[in-house]
């Protein structure tokens, strides 16, 4: 396997800390070794254009082609909805996974216990298929 | 302001003056001499420079402790401390001396009608719909309180040594009000319990916690 995951324009990132955590954002710029420029595009999800530390943010799989260094905003929206962004990522097993701590946080007291019933039945259930195809 | 030392050692006020500056005079019957007297000695032109407190009293008595937000009637809660540390448990109602009168029921978990005090409970947010759910009309606080213990055998020395295996304490059993009044609400709570499915394994289970599970972090 091949390491393509780079830090690049047009890269879409996660933003993992601060106010605006769990939002998605594009690389507009790379201004040094620790931080980059990005935008969310702001008409879509309201990241305005910032400095950020490599450190906040998580590269995703998703690239945007032809962003070019400081593109308006106009424009990279127009390269987001192209591409497609949102619907990839949402797709992803990723942002799956994310939303689904983020349900399983939400879950008071009885709704754990009603989970943990409901798993087990279905591990319950897996477990007798699974001696069944083994005789 | 002028030095209080002259030289090393040789302090400038002598040991009498500086008992003047002081005040200390004032304080030396601190507790029998009330600020009152000191301050009009010389028609109340001058105040004492040390304040002399008399005694306080008391306050008016505590209250009873105000129930918290997310407690209301039906709620399910999850005590924290006593031989039922870990049940979850339904609040019924406050006692007129704010402890939360709650029950198990008895019949899924064992804990009967019982008093327990709001700062040893987790409140969740589940609630079972207890409306209608009325308790005996002889009902009082005095009933759910937990009975004295007796000494067995009397005081005598011989009965002290006799029974220190077992135990020198024995706890009567609950009065037949008591356990009376504890099937009546527990038949009318069940009956609510049962119309929500899962509730009654809830109730059952006791709660716990895993590895990675931080009770700060947790909803209830």
């Amino acid at each position: 396997m091949v390491f393509t995951r780079f830090v690049e324009l047009g890269r879409v990132v996660l933003i993992t800390y601060g106010p605006l955590e769990g939002k998605l954002a594009v690389i507009v710029n790379i201004i040094d070794q620790n931080k980059a420029l990005i935008d969310g595009p702001s008409t879509v999800n309201g990241v305005e254009r910032q400095a950020i530390s490599f450190k906040r943010i998580a590269l995703t799989d998703i690239v945007l082609p032809g962003v070019t260094p400081g593109m308006n905003v106009k424009s990279l929206t127009k390269k987001w909805e192209k591409a497609d962004a949102q619907a990839k990522w949402d797709a992803s097993s990723w942002a799956k996974r994310r939303a689904v701590r983020a349900a399983r946080a939400k879950l008071n007291d009885f709704d754990r216990f009603k989970l943990r019933k409901a798993r087990r039945k279905v591990a319950h259930a897996r477990h007798i298929a699974l001696k069944a195809a083994k005789a | 302001m002028a030095k209080n030392v002259l030289v090393k050692g040789v302090p400038r006020h002598s040991k009498s003056s500086q008992y003047r500056r002081k005040g200390l005079q004032y304080i030396k019957n601190k507790t029998t001499t009330p600020k009152k007297s000191i301050v009009n000695k010389n028609g109340g032109k001058w105040y004492s420079t040390v304040d002399i407190s008399g005694r306080k009293l008391a306050k008016k008595g505590r209250g009873t402790a105000v129930l918290r937000k997310s407690i209301t009637k039906g709620t399910v809660l999850i005590l924290l401390a006593g031989r039922h540390v870990g049940k979850r448990v339904i609040f019924l109602k406050q006692l007129p001396s704010g402890l939360l009168l709650v029950t198990g029921p008895y019949h899924i978990n064992g804990v009967p009608l019982r008093r327990v005090d709001q700062a040893y409970v987790i409140a969740t947010s589940t609630k079972v719909d207890l409306k209608g759910v009325s308790l005996p009309d002889d009902f009082s606080e005095e009933l759910v309180c937990r009975p004295k213990a007796k000494t067995v055998g009397g005081k005598s020395e011989k009965a002290f040594f006799a029974t220190k295996k077992k135990g020198r304490h024995a706890f009567p059993k609950p009065t037949d009000a008591r356990i009376a009044a504890s099937k009546a609400v527990d038949a009318q709570v069940l009956e609510r319990v049962n119309k929500v499915p899962y509730l009654k394994e809830y109730l059952a289970r006791g709660f716990s916690l895993d590895n990675g599970d931080y009770p700060h972090l947790m909803q209830f």
